[in-house]
């Protein structure tokens, strides 16, 4: 076992691992934040996605040590208290989910492409977007999905 | 699986550690292929030492006469370098296709070369820029021709249980270098390429000065295509030449029969194709630029 120190979601752990677990499974497991979803398990349809130091990675394919002394945020990480936040609402008004299970995935990814480009064209969108599989709908919601998140957060800066 | 994951704070640290293991220690880096074989028991290390916390090797630069790529940078720095884009854009071009964003974020072309797949976007287009890596070990420093290295489908001769490759490096194209990257696939994100084709060409006027072509994955390793470069030197760019070359190219390529990346007749004919595509293409932006 080895001693894993980080920041999940503002808050600071300390959790004893096995050194060959992925981030997504001390996530899940250790720390009960099930919002971050395991599909494919390799790295290949982001439904696992979350940023580690503001920076988009597959969780099921990074080992969990790679996050010593530094700050993940999770789904979990993003609303505050009871309220949506910005991002997820744009899913939910988009319609940009069907089962649900590919969502988190999404919006993490929509995270990191909008704090790095907030005023993304719907090309941007859709290679912002191209780590993340889903097999339900297809991607017309969600590209609208993301513009309507950029949008609002531009008009809310405004304010 | 692994029973420790350290982290080196030095070259001489990774080492060192390596060493003290005796081959059952492994480097890290990314680790986006790494820890997928090691779940499969394709990596019998127990001990994973990371790289990713040495100072000095995340950056790239240019010094005498040579591009610098350190251990640590990632495809998603490259894609994005200024100074790759401008002066190898054929690498950018490459690294900016890897798996999704989130793949390219923590993988390294490092890590793409010592892994040594044939299915390779970074290392074909370092094969065109006659890249060199440099390989340490206790003794000392060396630096190697990106082609020794590749003996074999997976099999590099850089035994990342002993030594380390620290950076790539490569002279820049000429400015008036034109390139283009043709990638094959069956989705335009998140999968390995049936066949690539990376392309830098240099014209004098409308008559082709050099040309660099190199392909992959239809070979145990990537190669370049000698026969179709020797044969354009001191051609005019026009369609007849480039589909010749395209030919000559494919006359090279051994792709195997692959319910996923599609038969050896199929990949064979498409060497052609697509060396042809990257030859137009190529000598467009050479218009373009010069």
């Amino acid at each position: 076992m080895q001693t894993l120190e980080m920041n999940v979601n503002g808050s600071d752990v300390r959790v004893e691992i096995h050194p060959d677990e992925t981030l997504a499974q001390v996530l899940r497991d250790r720390l009960g934040l099930i919002g971050t979803k395991i599909a494919c398990g390799e790295g290949e349809c982001g439904a696992c996605t979350v940023l580690l130091d503001g920076v988009a990675v597959t969780s099921c394919i990074t080992p969990a040590m790679k996050a010593q002394g530094r700050r993940v945020m999770t789904i979990e990480g993003l609303s505050e208290d009871t309220e949506l936040h910005v991002i997820q609402q744009a899913f939910v008004d988009s319609t940009a989910s069907q089962c649900g299970y590919c969502t988190p995935g999404f919006i993490m990814a929509t995270k990191a492409l909008l704090d790095a480009n907030p005023n993304p064209t719907r090309e941007d969108i859709m290679r912002g977007i191209s780590g993340n599989l889903c097999r339900c709908t297809g991607y017309y919601q969600i590209v609208d999905a993301v513009a309507l998140a950029a949008k609002r957060l531009a008009e809310e800066g405004r304010k | 699986m692994w029973e420790e994951y350290l982290f080196a704070n030095s070259v001489e640290h990774a080492l060192e550690l390596l060493a003290r293991y005796e081959g059952q220690a492994q480097l890290i880096a990314g680790g986006t292929d790494l820890v997928l074989q090691s779940q499969r028991g394709q990596c019998p290390a127990t001990v994973m030492v990371d790289i990713t916390r040495i100072p000095g090797l995340n950056r790239i630069e240019e010094r005498d006469g040579f591009i610098l790529i350190g251990a640590q940078v990632t495809h998603a720095q490259i894609a994005a370098s200024a100074l790759i884009r401008d002066k190898a854009p054929i690498l950018a071009m490459a690294c900016s296709q890897v798996g999704g964003p989130q793949t390219r974020n923590a993988g390294t072309l490092v890590g793409n070369v010592v892994n040594a797949q044939p299915a390779a976007d970074g290392a074909t287009a370092l094969f065109v820029l006659d890249a060199e890596l440099e390989v340490a070990t206790q003794e000392g420093r060396r630096w190697e021709p990106i082609a020794h290295v590749y003996r074999g489908v997976g099999i590099c001769t850089i035994n990342a249980c002993r030594e380390m490759v620290t950076a790539v490096r490569f002279k820049p194209l000429a400015n008036a270098c034109g390139c283009s990257y043709q990638r094959l696939a069956r989705r335009k994100a998140l999968t390995l390429p049936t066949l690539v084709v990376a392309v830098a060409l240099e014209m004098l006027g409308d008559t082709i000065k050099a040309a660099r072509i190199a392909i992959g994955p239809v070979a145990p390793t990537p190669y370049r295509a000698t026969d179709a470069e020797a044969y354009l030197v001191g051609k005019k760019a026009e369609e007849a030449v480039f589909a010749e070359a395209g030919q000559l190219a494919a006359a090279k390529a051994r792709p195997r029969d692959s319910l996923i990346r599609g038969s050896s007749e199929y990949r064979t004919a498409m060497v052609g194709v697509l060396v042809r595509r990257a030859l137009g293409e190529a000598a467009q932006e050479c218009h373009r630029r010069g």
